[in-house]
């Protein structure tokens, strides 16, 4: 168990990892839903501390990942108006619409600005009367409250140059959707847990009984992600299907009630569609009809924008566990962080960049489609650079797989 | 973006008719709306999500959780310049 001792607590990880191998008994598939888990399961090398019998399939959490390329156009459409300063998190920066990203369009003259909190927008639609600030509202129910709050305040103080893009995604109708794949081979779920910090567990016991599937509230330190692994394999094992909380530091039962209030305020449920997948229904929010004022799509009027998504890209197969990123033909080739075909290749959450970033060493040279599981994790672990590399040497030799 | 990072509550105050708390992450003070948080005391520890507390949380759990995030390089990826984390990204 060398992996083990790069742990915060190697002890309590080496328990964990020695009870789920005690536990298990025959193939499970297990599908964690948060980005931050798979990045977490990738850069520790979890996967691969597990019995054989236990297949983690990464799942569709990751926020910049589903956003579909149409609102991506739309993004870019606005933030090139010389009327407009398009307000964004960091990471939606480099996610490829057709032809370009926001980061060229600022290259081209756009006055794009990168925001810590849509809060510093409205910020910024202050300081700039004369300006229109947009800000683009993506993301989960985690992210979703923050720009529900910034919506009641801009009605509040009366900014009249300010309005958001939205086009939030709702985690339990996805996995709904997954469960009802002809091809789903999910047993059982690491639910997200910051999600749940906002919606708390109320919306999973119906999903748990209907589907008969196990679903465990889960943190994203690898501690916590191995937690959520032995408690659904438990479950898994007794034939158990209940909804667990595997992180109750963070998430209480009922969540955060005040946020829960303010998102029904100014959203209302809404088909989505999904990058890669397509429409889940009811499985987003957008601005209630009550707070059009704010709504950047029809400020602007690029409601009827729509476009198709390449077809070499496989981001939707992999966002719904049917391919493994390295599994893709374009995987390290035609697609990279350089040149992304697809979101979840450029998303620091994204299931294609975690593999580019930690697993590259095993999959150039040995051919895209050799099983991940196969080698050891050679560069996970090692310090980052600045840049996000790793800093572990191309020629760092691959040793045999770790023994537990 | 979806990354929560918990923090220490600094001070409280109020802008535009708002709760702000001045949080501290690990030596990194930024401005955080605690609307939702609306007991959220000076010197409690709390997950924060794109400048918004979240939830509490325990004092050992945060460190923790901190310590760990600087160690990956994550708070560099929330808090530093993106516009340099892009650039660095389009030419590798």
């Amino acid at each position: 168990m060398k992996y083990i001792d790069e742990f915060q607590d190697p002890e309590l990880a080496r328990k964990l990892v020695e009870d789920i191998h005690a536990t298990v008994t025959r193939p499970w598939a297990l599908m964690e839903v948060c980005g931050g888990q798979t990045h977490s399961i990738i850069r520790h090398g979890i996967d691969q501390l597990l019995p054989d019998e236990v297949e983690l399939i990464h799942g569709p959490g990751c926020p910049v990942c589903v956003t579909p390329l149409e609102v991506i156009d739309k993004a870019l459409e606005i933030a090139s108006r010389p009327e407009v300063i398009f307000c964004s998190y960091g990471d939606m920066l480099r996610v490829p619409g057709t032809g370009r990203d926001l980061f060229q369009v600022r290259g081209e003259g756009g006055d794009v600005r990168v925001v810590y909190s849509p809060l510093d927008a409205l910020r910024i639609a202050q300081q700039n009367p004369g300006r229109e600030v947009v800000f683009f509202g993506i993301g989960f129910e985690t992210t979703a409250p923050p720009n529900a709050m910034t919506v009641h305040q801009a009605r509040k103080l009366g900014i009249r140059n300010f309005s958001m893009l939205v086009s939030h995604v709702r985690v339990p109708p996805a996995i709904e959707a997954i469960m009802q794949s002809e091809s789903c081979r999910v047993q059982g779920f690491l639910a997200a847990g910051h999600v749940c910090s906002v919606m708390g567990t109320g919306e999973y016991p119906a999903l748990a009984e209907r589907f008969r599937v196990p679903i465990v509230v889960t943190g994203f330190e690898p501690l916590d992600v191995l937690e959520g692994v032995r408690r659904t394999v438990r479950q898994l094992e007794r034939g158990e299907h209940t909804v667990e909380n595997a992180y109750a530091r963070v998430v209480p039962p009922e969540g955060n009630p005040a946020a829960k209030a303010m998102l029904a305020d100014i959203f209302e449920v809404t088909d989505r569609a999904w990058r890669g997948i397509g429409v889940i229904p009811d499985s987003g929010w957008r601005l209630a009809a009550r707070h059009r004022e704010f709504d950047a799509e029809h400020r602007f009027s690029v409601a009827d924008i729509d476009t198709r998504e390449p077809e070499a890209c496989r981001a939707g197969e992999v966002l719904q566990g049917l391919l493994k990123p390295h599994e893709c033909e374009a995987f390290g080739t035609a697609c990279t962080p350089r040149t992304p075909l697809g979101a979840t290749m450029v998303s620091s959450e994204g299931a294609c960049a975690a593999y580019y970033l930690y697993r590259r060493l095993e999959t150039s040279g040995t051919g895209a489609k050799q099983p991940a599981q196969a080698t050891a994790p050679a560069a996970v672990n090692a310090p980052r650079t600045p840049d996000g590399t790793s800093t572990a040497p191309a020629s760092a030799p691959l040793e045999g797989s770790p023994v537990v | 973006m979806c990354l929560a990072v918990p923090g220490k509550v600094l001070e409280i105050k109020e802008r535009d008719g708002t709760r702000m708390a001045t949080v501290d992450f690990g030596g990194m003070a930024k401005e955080v709306c605690c609307e939702y948080l609306p007991d959220l005391q000076p010197g409690e520890y709390a997950i924060v999500h794109v400048g918004f507390a979240l939830q509490r949380l325990d004092e050992e759990s945060a460190r923790q959780t901190l310590a760990l995030f600087e160690e990956l390089g994550l708070l560099e990826e929330e808090f530093g310049d993106p516009w340099e984390l892009a650039a660095q990204e389009a030419a590798k």
